[in-house]
């Protein structure tokens, strides 16, 4: 009884967890920490200098309190007119990014900033998963001795009719032993056919595909550091992938852009799955080389070369993929297909990449389908007007991505 | 004769032979199957052998299968440029420049490398048109027999100089020592401004130089002729969307002739029906053979090239002009009736082309433009035209120099005399005697290989440059791409060379800015949209016109002598004078006439058939029959001032009785060693057809481009590669034409047929209430729901009214596609793989037929008899109405090419492009199976023109046109993105875009705003072929017409 209840609690728990967060996702802090990491984590940070000086306190250090509202907006401007912008700029080397944000905006950030604190290394957390133990063993284990307990009772059972045939006097033939019993055997080449071929479809349709699939890479990378300590948005190193086909592999010269201040690496120690630790500041080095910088001149003195990444994520040539399509239209999280990013130290091949995969998240998917009551959703599914007049007499209730054709050959492959 | 539109003539007489291949219809050896039937089960053997393969095939697949997966490397930039996303495709204007043609181009890139030539929609010429040959050039970027770097030849062999610098000292030192002999110049049409400029600077740094211009198919005649009656040695613009009647004499305007591109929009312009007041202009064709633009008249009639002068002057007299006419035969003299009677009703908006070279002719046609009031309405002399500038006494003249070694030098431009020069013989003595040869030929061509130094230019595609093909109007070429090789462009050179430091480039640049008014903005806009043109078109204007040489011009053609037989010499629209001969996509375009690739041949007459092979092909079945199913034709031999050449002969109709009609441009051959044609001149050129120029003759003032020959036949025979018949539909009515005047007076007639078809099924509907809904849904085996279109339903509309069969399309659909060239070999099997393909057919007089050109491509049924007999699902259908081919599932049992009606769907039947995944397998089949070229096409550096965005299909599987399912992918994506439908109202799919004529709509037709929509409303001219099998097409043709008194329909012809 005592485990059901630590279940119950488990659940309560992680329930209100959930609610908590998602109640706070609207409150005005959080709104700053959002605005913060999609305009300006790239270059500062709260606490410390970084590409661009620590925002925590930036309006005291400012000239006056409201200095900070006209910046964001005048960049280009104040960068030559204003003398503590130009102090910046020659401390600083670089001018910022000219922004476009409300004075509430900024204030929210700012407001974020001067209430953080650096966070504290939280314990391990426990695992807030209960019920997703692995029961197939224990299935396989009663299975066998349900099996051995049927083939002594199969015995007992001839046992006794040979007893009772005696008693009667019928008078049979030797019984044949189950090793040599035809019923038995093909039972049993029956059984092994099946689990043989089993096994041989499911491994020739895996061929080719590559769930889990982690080389080594020229440069140990961590997107751990990056997307998950650091919180640097996917988009800013691959872009692409809201504008191509293709997410793209950053070039040389977008590392450098933080790289560049950045010239060792101060966080928690790193080590391999394999338990080897990694020296992350050899790592540093090694991009440097690769892209000619001297961090010591802070020039680029001598000539650089890409980086020759070994390919993760492959799809076969017949296979056409878009993460424009899903990323900026289908709104997609990057997590959904390349799991856990932000806290793979190497990156690994998490999903199967099949299409029975792909199809089955485009028969769930709903379309952001257009109302033409309300004028929400993308109004190019406006032109289904046999869905929205099939919503109006709710004959269904939302579009997926079948719906509109999201599962018929030529979507993929031409 | 119960069938009014045959492809050939077994067709027409529907021959037995004809019947049988017509059931044949892949002309395939079946598995000797029978053989094996019996017994089969009983034997031993087979059955080990069975179980020995089964096993072989098992281990081995077990073991490829066990290869590790291929470790793949992705490599991003170390910096990447700001205007370039890995994956999204950028477009840049420019203009393809080839010999005098100058057409404005947007160029796709992507990744940095061009794959795909579209037509400029700013350019108010073509107006984004473009031609199968502008289509076919970004195929020789990658032409692997491009040269790579600057050369020298040591006596003998090519010897690699390894820089730039040493390049011009090598040719400075040899150009010290000629002193007092001339520097000549010797270029191709120069059409670029600032190239001029920089010839200007070198020919004047240079004293005694000059600047020699040479087309290898002339338009001097013109040039001479405007000389003598107007006092200017140009070429006007004509104005063909102004003329409402347009006489031609033997001017193929809308394929070879000045500015096909141009012409074909102004023409199609001046005949699109409107629905509301339907009227067209008419066109009215006198010519030798059979050219595409013939094939487009409303009325036709042919004559002996020597008689060209003749009907000239025929015409003059009828039109008043003070010249005598001279005896023409009744139908000649019935059609110069109609034209002058037709000219004079339409004075002002009237025009008369002729295609002759001869001066003549060309000043009687300036007399008769007069007498018609064309100067100054539909021939514009104020704004001339820079296409062609060449006067053929001035290489003659040069070729002279050459041999009496006055020349000290020749730099050799973009030319190629040593094979296109009518006297090429004497031009490679004189070469001989030139001390220093320097070539900026681009590749090893029969120029090239006689010079000294060699310093290749770039393509096109990898230069900066500008055009100005008419006065006024410019267009800007820039770089697409760095260039591949270590070549330079000539004008750097001639800068250099002249004591300039400054490169091409910068020179470019500066001469833009300064002429754009000095800011950088208006350069970069200019680059942008790649045109500059008159802020308002100007005023179409006259000159004054001098009678003085039309009585000298008029006595000289009336001496003019014919002959018995007579050779006339034309250019296909897709090798045109043979410079882009080595063009795989090129060589493998079916002439639309002809419908032969891979070679040139002697086109005659069924009549001369008659007497000079003594095959009757309208007549005797048999003889004919044994003509045509076989692709070995007998050859004839043809003899012109002495030079002889066996050619194959191929009848077709509408060429006159007494001519022989050959194409020029093939036959491309090394001079020096025949056995280097393929590393030289390059596999696709290397065997070919054969050369006709040395046919030309030069008469003191011109070049002639037709002669008297005679003829004998051989008894040899050869190939020839024909894809007219390797779809055949089999008696069923496929087009539908009528003339203007009966479609004014009963619209409905034309279309009768089909619509009588159709109502006579409709009555088979379930509901009464709306038989034709109900009818569309019941006679399916599919659901309801397969005929639903929630979304888009794409269509397709195509104008078989303006289609002039240019086949710009077939060029385009296979740069976009990634559509194979199968070779020669292949293509004789009906094994070609055009996705989209123009039929040609004939119906009407056998001497003089009527001619109709129907593309035609997968009509993405929506009741699609290709769909069910499909075992693998392979092919389906979408809810946007598209015939989907999932390449990956099919297995190759071709059922659905076999139930195709429209005979679309093309097999792999080997592998052309190198998809599959062992390199070389296809090398074995070389020369059995495959011609050497299709090696060329699976070259590393030819494959960079793949477009990434669709499949290579590798052997074994179907595949067809997908209505440019990326591009169609790719517009709703962006709708998507900017939430607006209406981005996929209208798109542009390959064949719409390349069409000069603007005959292909596309769109979605769902959509009531839509062109192809609002087409589809014109119930008496739209027509969907093959209706009344209700397959349910989503391709609509609209029907064709014909501006003549004669009789059009497409009732069953009167026998």
């Amino acid at each position: 009884m005592s485990r059901y209840s630590k279940i119950f609690t488990k659940v309560f728990a992680s329930l209100i967890f959930i609610a908590l967060i998602s109640f706070n996702n609207k409150s005005f802090a959080q709104d700053g920490e959002a605005l913060y990491k999609a305009n300006c984590a790239n270059c500062h940070k709260p606490l410390v200098d970084f590409t661009g000086p620590a925002l925590q306190g930036a309006r005291k250090r400012e000239p006056s309190p409201d200095w900070a509202y006209k910046w964001v907006n005048n960049v280009n401007t104040m960068l030559h007119t204003d003398p503590y912008a130009m102090a910046l700029y020659a401390k600083f080397g670089s001018p910022m990014q000219q922004q476009n944000l409300t004075q509430a905006e900024t204030k929210a950030i700012l407001d974020w900033a001067d209430n953080y604190k650096a966070p504290v290394a939280a314990p391990g957390a426990p695992g807030a998963s209960g019920g997703g133990e692995d029961n197939s063993l224990l299935y396989g284990i009663l299975t066998l001795i349900l099996a051995v307990i049927a083939l002594i009772l199969l015995q007992i059972n001839s046992s006794l009719r040979k007893l009772t045939d005696d008693k009667e006097g019928i008078v049979r033939s030797e019984p044949v032993p189950f090793y040599r019993n035809k019923t038995y055997l093909m039972l049993c080449v029956l059984v092994l056919f099946f689990i043989g071929g089993w096994f041989l479809i499911n491994s020739a349709i895996g061929l080719g595909r590559m769930q889990g699939y982690q080389p080594v890479q020229p440069i140990y990378y961590s997107h751990k550091v990056h997307a998950g300590t650091n919180q640097i948005s996917c988009l800013y190193c691959h872009g692409g992938a809201q504008d191509s086909k293709t997410a793209g592999i950053p070039s040389v010269n977008v590392c450098m852009n933080c790289h560049k201040a950045i010239k060792s690496y101060t966080g928690d120690p790193i080590v391999t799955e394999e338990g080897v630790s990694i020296d992350a500041n050899a790592e540093i080095k090694k991009l440097y080389a690769y892209a000619g910088w001297n961090p010591d001149t802070k020039t680029y003195d001598h000539p650089g070369h890409p980086i020759e990444w070994v390919r993760i994520h492959n799809l076969p040539d017949h296979v056409y993929f878009n993460h424009s399509q899903h990323v900026k239209v289908g709104q997609q999280q990057c997590q959904t297909c390349h799991g856990p990013i932000q806290e793979e130290s190497q990156v690994y091949q998490f999903a199967p990449l099949s299409m029975g995969w792909c199809i089955n998240c485009h028969r769930t998917t709903k379309v952001n389908f257009y109302d033409s009551a309300t004028g929400k959703g993308n109004k190019y599914y406006s032109i289904y007007e046999k869905f929205q007049n099939d919503i109006k007499d709710g004959k269904m209730d939302s579009v997926t991505v079948e719906n509109i054709g999201g599962t018929e050959c030529q979507k993929c492959h031409y | 004769m119960s069938k009014k539109y045959w492809q050939n003539f077994g067709e027409r007489t529907q021959s037995e032979a004809y019947q049988e291949s017509a059931k044949n219809e892949f002309k395939e050896e079946l598995l000797p199957l029978e053989d094996l039937d019996e017994g089969l089960l009983n034997t031993k053997s087979p059955r080990r052998d069975f179980l020995k393969y089964l096993g072989f095939s098992t281990a081995a697949a077990a073991i490829a299968a066990s290869c590790e997966m291929p470790v793949r490397k992705v490599v991003p930039y170390l910096h990447r440029p700001d205007d370039v996303i890995p994956g999204v495709p950028n477009y840049y204007a420019s203009t393809y420049v080839n010999e005098g043609d100058a057409i404005s181009v947007v160029v796709k890139q992507r990744d940095g490398r061009p794959i795909k030539i579209e037509g400029n929609e700013l350019s108010s010429l073509t107006k984004g048109g473009t031609s199968a040959q502008a289509q076919a050039s970004v195929l020789d970027l990658y032409d692997t027999t491009r040269l790579r770097y600057p050369m020298q030849n040591d006596g003998k062999d090519f010897k690699e100089v390894t820089t730039f610098d040493a390049f011009d000292k090598l040719v400075a030192a040899d150009l010290a020592g000629i002193a007092g002999k001339a520097i000549v110049l010797l270029t191709s049409t120069i059409v670029s401004p600032t190239t001029k400029q920089i010839i200007a600077d070198f020919l004047a740094k240079n004293p005694g130089s000059k600047h020699v211009q040479y087309d290898a198919a002339s338009y001097s005649g013109i040039l001479s002729a405007n000389l003598a009656t107007y006092g200017k040695q140009i070429i006007p613009s004509y104005r063909f969307d102004k003329a409402k009647v347009v006489v031609s004499l033997a001017a193929d305007f809308l394929g070879t002739w000045i500015s096909p591109v141009e012409f074909s929009s102004q023409y199609a312009d001046s005949r699109r029906i409107k629905t509301d007041a339907p009227a067209m202009s008419r066109h009215i064709h006198f010519e030798s053979n059979l050219s595409l633009t013939g094939s487009n008249a409303d009325d036709r009639f042919t004559h002996k090239p020597s008689e060209t002068g003749a009907v000239a002057l025929a015409l003059l007299a009828k039109l008043g002009g003070a010249v005598s006419a001279p005896s023409l035969n009744d139908a000649l003299t019935k059609g110069i009736e109609l034209a002058a009677a037709s000219l004079s009703a339409n004075k002002g908006a009237a025009l008369v082309v002729s295609g002759s070279n001869d001066v003549n002719v060309q000043i009687l046609i300036n007399a008769i433009n007069e007498a018609i009031g064309a100067n100054g309405t539909t021939i514009d002399y104020a704004t001339t035209v820079n296409y062609r500038q060449g006067v053929d006494a001035d290489i003659t003249k040069l070729v002279d120099d050459m041999n009496a070694g006055t020349i000290g030098a020749l730099f050799v431009i973009a030319a190629n005399p040593a094979y296109n020069y009518y006297d090429s013989k004497k031009f490679i003595d004189g070469i001989k005697k030139v001390p220093v040869t320097v070539s900026f030929n681009a590749t090893m061509n029969e120029t090239t290989e006689l010079c000294k130094y060699v310093i290749p230019s770039h393509h096109w595609l990898e230069s900066w440059g500008d055009a100005e093909p008419k006065t006024g109007y410019y267009s800007m070429i820039q770089p697409t791409i760095n260039p591949l090789f270590k070549t330079r462009a000539f004008q750097t050179s001639l800068l250099k060379w002249s004591g300039n430091a400054t490169d091409y480039e910068t020179y470019f640049k500066t001469y833009w800015t300064a002429k754009l008014g000095g800011t950088a903005d208006a350069y970069d806009t200019a680059l942008q949209n790649g045109v500059v043109e008159p802020a308002s078109t100007p005023a179409i204007g006259s000159a004054t016109f001098s009678t003085a040489p039309v009585a000298a011009a008029a006595s000289k053609l009336a001496a003019v002598k014919g002959g018995d037989i007579e050779v006339v010499l034309y250019q296909k629209i897709s090798i045109g004078t043979g410079n882009q001969a080595n063009n795989p996509w090129l060589q493998e375009l079916p002439d639309p006439i002809s419908k032969v690739t891979w070679d040139n041949y002697a086109l005659i007459s069924p009549a001369l058939a008659k007497t000079l092979l003594g095959i009757d092909v309208l007549h005797n079945q048999r003889q004919g029959d044994k003509y045509e199913v076989t692709p070995e034709k007998p050859t004839i031999s043809v003899t012109v001032n002495g030079i002889a050449l066996e050619l194959p002969a191929l009848i077709i109709p509408g060429v006159h009785p007494n001519v022989i009609a050959v194409a020029l441009g093939y036959g491309r051959q090394s001079i020096t060693d025949p056995k280097r044609t393929e590393d030289y001149i390059g596999r696709a050129a290397a065997g070919a057809g054969q050369n006709a120029f040395p046919w030309v003759s030069f008469d003191g003032t011109g070049f002639a481009y037709d002669a008297i020959a005679t003829a004998v036949e051989t008894a040899n025979t050869y190939p020839l590669a024909q894809t007219q018949v390797h779809g055949s539909s089999e008696h069923r009515p496929v087009v539908y034409e009528t003339s203007l005047s009966s479609f004014i007076a009963n619209p409905e007639a034309v279309l009768e047929e089909p619509t009588a078809e159709r109502l006579k099924l409709l009555p088979f509907g379930s509901d009464s209430s709306n038989v034709a809904k109900s009818y569309r849904e019941n006679a399916t085996i599919y659901s309801k729901s397969n005929l639903e279109r929630p979304g888009i339903k794409w269509g397709m509309s195509i104008d078989l009214n303006t289609c002039t069969g240019c086949s710009a399309c077939v060029v385009a659909c296979t740069a976009e596609n990634n559509v194979s060239v199968v070779g020669k070999i292949q293509v004789q099997r009906a094994h070609e793989m055009h996705w989209l393909r123009i039929d040609r057919y004939f119906t009407g007089d056998m001497e003089n037929p009527d001619v109709v050109f129907q593309p035609m491509l997968c009509q993405h049924c929506d009741n699609a008899p290709c769909e069910n007999v499909c075992p693998v699902a392979a092919t389906n259908h979408s809810s946007e109405g598209l015939n989907q081919m999932a390449y990956n599932r099919c297995i190759g049992t071709r059922y659905c090419a076999n139930n195709c009606p429209f005979k679309v769907r093309r097999f792999n039947w080997l592998d052309f492009t190198g998809a599959d995944s062992f390199p070389d397998n296809q090398k074995p089949l070389v020369g059995v199976d495959m011609n050497d070229v299709v090696m060329q096409m699976n070259d590393d550096l030819t494959r960079m023109v793949l477009n990434p965005d669709v499949t290579v299909r590798s052997r074994g599987v179907m595949e067809k046109c997908s209505f440019c399912v990326q591009r169609l992918q790719d517009s709703k994506l962006a709708a998507k993105k900017a939430e607006d439908p209406s981005m996929v109202r209208n798109v542009k799919v390959a064949c719409a875009q390349a069409c000069p004529s603007n005959c292909i709509v596309f769109g979605n037709v769902n959509d009531p705003e839509s062109e192809v929509a609002k087409i589809r409303k014109e119930e008496h001219r739209n027509f969907y072929v093959l209706e009344q099998l209700h397959v349910l097409p989503n391709v609509n043709y609209m029907v064709k017409f014909k501006n003549t008194d004669r009789v059009v329909t497409n009732a069953k012809a009167e026998a």
